[in-house]
């Protein structure tokens, strides 16, 4: 299950979108369980977009984030067929990766 | 029975058998709760199919006889613990746990504290209600009203809050001071221009 | 595109990582009226996460599966074997092959066990996502397939005596008020324009309201992450209405959508919806 990233990526005009899917419990923490036990934390905490090697866009994410985070892009430049990756990082060292190419 | 001296209109087995089948117990929330008692059968249907007639006010008169008041006569408990009962819209779901009192979820349908601003339109807004009073009669109106208002107003929407034990006669009390305390949030002047004069 | 500015560029992307904290925003009084949830859906666009749940669901259509290792790709929806085009809007339906009326989240399951020869029984014990799970095959076939009727009539079959049989008991179930709080569908749903807190309900006796709130499900819930369909929004709200748990595939969720379907024909298909 970790790791899973839907991605798409579409050149419109001059910019290409992308939007993304991952999917992530998000934890913030402060949940219990339905035994009262805490639920431990479990969020992404950074966030990456790259066009091929570049990276452009980064993001840092907290526990504000929903889970499943739903992530839309635009940037400038890309041509279709190029390679545009998602990765993200999470508190728990666990990450997770997407690739497609622009359409 | 309690229920003697009313007819009410029988559903067809076929709608029984059909409802019973379709559901299955859940938590607290078992079959039983699926029998219709001659209250819940006689407002069952459309709005405007919904007539007056001598059995329909047999039933609001039973209704009126069967309102418990408080066995000490004090009907005012205390507004705070009141706005609590009037915030809270858990108890009695498939999920919710038994042994944590009910909440009355009156902001569900209701504007009351006119500084929360999330607030329900199906029943009207009782923002300022304490300044009916409180006469006798005006203490005995709504503690009928909350406990069960169908003795008034047959097939309202609005839950029997006394009559099927969903609040406990303390916390009608205490929504009853919540409504009627003329220091209750429900009964301050909105904030804004027109509190200035 | 619509909006190329650098600081509507930042407040897209902002937006667009659906912050749980949006929740919390509906207590502050400026955002008392749904003019921000509007607001937020304009932005959102056509940026609906239910895409991915859309690509999700052809792969299952396709996918052999079961102890036959077939697909669902034989799967007759009501207009023939293996269309899927404008089905979803068709249902609830009689089918003679069962001699039943059927939703479609039962005829799914019935063709997983007649094409695939899986056990029903599995799958319905748990059609639907529980908290912190990602979605169901079902609930990504469904979304799916109603994405292959958007923008078509709701039009469900009132041809057949047990079609119309279904309506009316769904007519029925929908005044029925029973459980500690007498609640029945009507006590939400047969007013215009009212709302439960800052909730607005759709009053489903009334043919445009029932049209847009019908033709929008399934749902991607923003506040879930997750697509629900129909099935799941009428379990809920059994459990709202503090009635017992209502059993998927049932006769009362499908006479309730029959209902529903049938109150709203001639409108429009638009789901996958978004919603809080």
């Amino acid at each position: 299950m970790a790791g899973r990233i839907k991605i798409r990526a579409q050149k419109k005009g001059e910019l290409t979108e992308v939007k993304a899917l991952m999917r992530h419990p998000m934890e913030t923490g402060m949940r219990k369980d339905q035994a009262g036990e805490s639920i431990p934390a479990h969020f992404i905490t950074e966030v990456a977009v790259l066009h091929g090697d570049q990276t452009v866009m980064q993001a840092h994410w907290g526990a504000a984030v929903s889970a499943n985070p739903f992530l839309g892009v635009r940037f400038q430049g890309g041509q279709a067929g190029d390679a545009v990756r998602v990765v993200w990082t999470d508190n728990q060292g666990g990450t997770g990766e997407g690739e497609t190419t622009i359409r | 029975m309690v229920w003697i001296g009313v007819a009410p209109v029988a559903v067809s087995e076929d709608l029984a058998s059909v409802i019973h089948a379709s559901f299955s117990d859940s938590g607290q929330a078992t079959l039983m709760r699926l029998e219709q008692d001659p209250l819940q059968q006689r407002c069952s249907q459309p709005r405007d199919e919904r007539v007056d007639d001598d059995t329909a006010m047999a039933l609001r008169q039973e209704r009126l006889n069967a309102v418990v008041f408080p066995k000490d006569g004090n009907f005012l408990g205390d507004w705070q613990r009141g706005a609590a009962v009037a915030a809270s819209g858990r108890g009695l779901q498939s999920n919710d746990d038994p042994s944590i009192a009910n909440g009355g979820n009156c902001y569900a349908c209701h504007q009351l504290a006119p500084t929360e601003v999330a607030y329900g339109t199906l029943g009207p807004s009782l923002t300022q209600y304490g300044l009916r009073g409180q006469s006798e009669a005006m203490l005995r109106y709504t503690w009928t009203k909350l406990w069960d208002t169908h003795a008034f107003n047959l097939c309202s929407h609005m839950p029997r809050f006394g009559a099927q034990k969903i609040l406990t006669e303390q916390q009608l009390k205490d929504v009853m001071a919540f409504l009627l305390d003329p220091n209750s949030s429900v009964n301050q002047p909105a904030e804004g221009p027109s509190s200035a004069h | 595109m619509r909006r190329q500015s650098d600081d509507a560029m930042t407040l897209y992307r902002f937006v667009m990582m659906i912050p749980r904290w949006w929740l919390l925003l509906m207590v502050v009084p400026a955002l008392a009226d749904e003019g921000i949830f509007d607001q937020y859906r304009d932005l959102m666009g056509d940026d609906n996460p239910a895409i991915f749940v859309i690509e999700e669901g052809e792969e299952f259509w396709v996918q052999s599966q079961g102890p036959s290792a077939a697909t669902l790709e034989a799967c007759d929806l009501g207009l023939g074997t293996g269309v899927t085009r404008g089905a979803y809007a068709q249902f609830p339906r009689y089918f003679a092959d069962t001699d039943r009326v059927m939703d479609i989240e039962t005829r799914l399951l019935y063709c997983m066990e007649t094409l695939q020869g899986r056990d029903r029984e599995v799958i319905a014990a748990k059609p639907y996502s529980l908290r912190g799970d990602f979605g169901t095959e079902l609930e990504a076939l469904v979304t799916w397939l109603a994405a292959e009727s958007e923008g078509m009539t709701i039009a469900p079959e009132q041809a057949h005596p047990k079609e119309r049989a279904m309506y009316a008991m769904g007519e029925e179930i929908f005044f029925y008020r029973a459980g500690p709080h007498d609640f029945s569908c009507a006590t939400c749903h047969e007013q215009s324009n009212k709302r439960i807190r800052l909730q607005q309900l759709p009053n489903l006796t009334e043919h445009t309201e029932v049209a847009e709130a019908y033709g929008s499900w399934p749902a991607y819930r923003m506040s879930q992450g997750l697509v629900r369909t129909m099935g799941w929004r009428l379990q809920d709200c059994f459990r709202q209405q503090r009635w017992p748990g209502l059993i998927f595939g049932s006769e009362v969720s499908i006479a309730l959508q029959t209902y529903m379907a049938v109150n709203a024909a001639g409108g429009v298909m638009t789901a996958p919806g978004l919603k809080r």
